[in-house]
């Protein structure tokens, strides 16, 4: 399998990237890690005419944490993200999601936003998102936009994403205090794409749990912590509409919901009282 | 304003190529198209690297970029302009030896066929001079990202583990 023809362009700066993509047409792609674009390129799947390679662009290479906000650019990739030594203590999901991502030998090249741009509905990085109430930074030469997760995520591998933008960063809140964290997948083997993955947040407030893997794009709702959890994970399964694949059955997927589901909602619970607990200390 | 804009590198021409090889320098001509493999083994002529799936999921291809483990058939030859590659054929110090590695490979009947070994033995190079200390746990983990038909992987980790142990103790290596 090899790519269609296609021209390239190493920019230099983020107008560079904009320019070329403005230009274009809709025919350019951005290209960073590659390890989600390559595979359609290869599958002839995806046939731009141009791409631009925005791993030189300096300006993109960034991760800013400003306090409350964690901002992922598009140049970072996911194995340095996963090897920062203070990932885990800024955004805990994170640093639970980030070591099933595909392998270390894809982690080495592919980046946050990539994953994010390619929106696998089976993907990590998409559900954490998703359960965290991030944003994805959207830029054109018209103009500058942030989305929530929930309305970049339009269906199975498709976004809001105009032909014309880039996707700058990706920004989610760092860790607060008196919130746990839990994340879950369930696959064949570790690497593999999930058959369903979890993310839960637990704070005072709230119980978010979302799920990847099963809809379209993942789904978070909000669940409560009284005995009404079971009725409202059926729900949630049921709402999912999964379907049969060639990994496993739609009802598999509706019972990894109930049960699994619950066990990543209450791990999320445990981790709040044990954070509390450490934070008293 | 910002710098003038880079050039583009036109389909269907090809294009300079330069990158350090096992710390030599190499370079060819390739389109934007052509895969970091090919691109080895057509134009260098390097054809330890081997390639299978040609979509990122076997693990034959797996070479060293700028020190990490990743699929060359997931990287196009444009892209490695500049970085430092490193393949099977870097790991001996000489052609007529074998690695720490290697050599436990060979002890442990780490290979069979040998189609997907020169991808496994760059990641766990890779790894174990990251994590001298790596356990079995983190070496399965690596080869998560390996497809093996031949040996059922047990002898790998074995091998794995006797060269973690090897080049912990270099003179009984």
């Amino acid at each position: 399998m090899k790519p269609a023809r296609f021209a390239y362009q190493r920019a230099a700066t983020t107008e560079h990237v904009l320019e070329a993509l403005h230009r274009s047409g809709g025919e350019a792609r951005v290209i960073a890690g590659g390890q989600s674009l390559v595979p359609m390129l290869n599958m002839r799947l995806a046939r731009p005419a141009l791409l631009v390679d925005i791993m030189h662009v300096a300006a993109l290479s960034h991760v800013d944490d400003d306090g409350a906000r964690l901002t992922i650019g598009a140049g970072v990739r996911q194995r340095d993200l996963e090897m920062r030594h203070d990932t885990a203590a800024r955004q805990p999901l994170l640093a639970m999601a980030l070591p099933w991502l595909g392998h270390v030998q894809t982690r080495s090249r592919g980046t946050v936003c990539g994953s994010i741009a390619h929106a696998d509905p089976s993907a990590e990085l998409p559900l954490v998102l998703t359960a965290l109430r991030g944003e994805v930074h959207l830029r054109s030469r018209r103009r500058a936009r942030r989305l929530p997760a929930e309305a970049f995520f339009t269906g199975m591998m498709v976004t809001a994403r105009a032909e014309d933008e880039l996707i700058e960063a990706v920004s989610v809140p760092a860790v607060r205090p008196g919130t746990g964290y839990a994340f879950r997948e369930i696959s064949r083997r570790h690497g593999d794409f999930a058959i369903a993955a979890f993310a839960a947040v637990a704070d005072e407030k709230e119980l978010r749990l979302a799920i990847g893997g099963v809809a379209e794009t993942p789904k978070a709702r909000v669940l409560p912590t009284d005995q009404g959890l079971d009725d409202a994970l059926d729900t949630f399964a049921w709402n999912l509409e999964a379907r049969d694949d060639l990994h496993a059955s739609a009802r598999y997927r509706r019972e990894l919901v109930r049960r699994i589901g619950r066990e990543v909602v209450l791990a999320a619970i445990r981790d709040r009282e044990a954070r509390a607990l450490k934070e008293a200390t | 304003m910002s710098r003038q804009a880079p050039a583009v590198l036109d389909a269907g021409q090809r294009h300079p190529v330069r990158f350090t090889l096992n710390g030599r320098k190499a370079g060819g001509e390739a389109e934007p198209r052509m895969l970091l493999h090919d691109f080895l083994r057509h134009v260098l002529g390097a054809t330890g690297t081997h390639v299978g799936c040609e979509h990122g999921i076997c693990g034959a291809c797996t070479v060293q970029i700028d020190g990490a483990p990743a699929r060359a058939c997931l990287t196009l030859a444009v892209q490695a302009d500049g970085a430092e590659i490193r393949t099977v054929e870097g790991l001996a110090s000489a052609p007529d030896r074998l690695s720490a590695l290697q050599e436990a490979f060979r002890a442990h009947h780490g290979l069979q066929c040998g189609f997907c070994t020169p991808g496994i033995l760059m990641s766990l190079d890779a790894l174990l001079r990251e994590r001298p200390d790596c356990g079995e746990a983190e070496i399965r983990e690596t080869l998560s990202g390996h497809l093996c038909r031949c040996t059922g992987y047990t002898p790998i980790v074995k091998a794995a583990l006797a060269a973690a142990e090897a080049l912990r103790v270099p003179h009984h290596a």
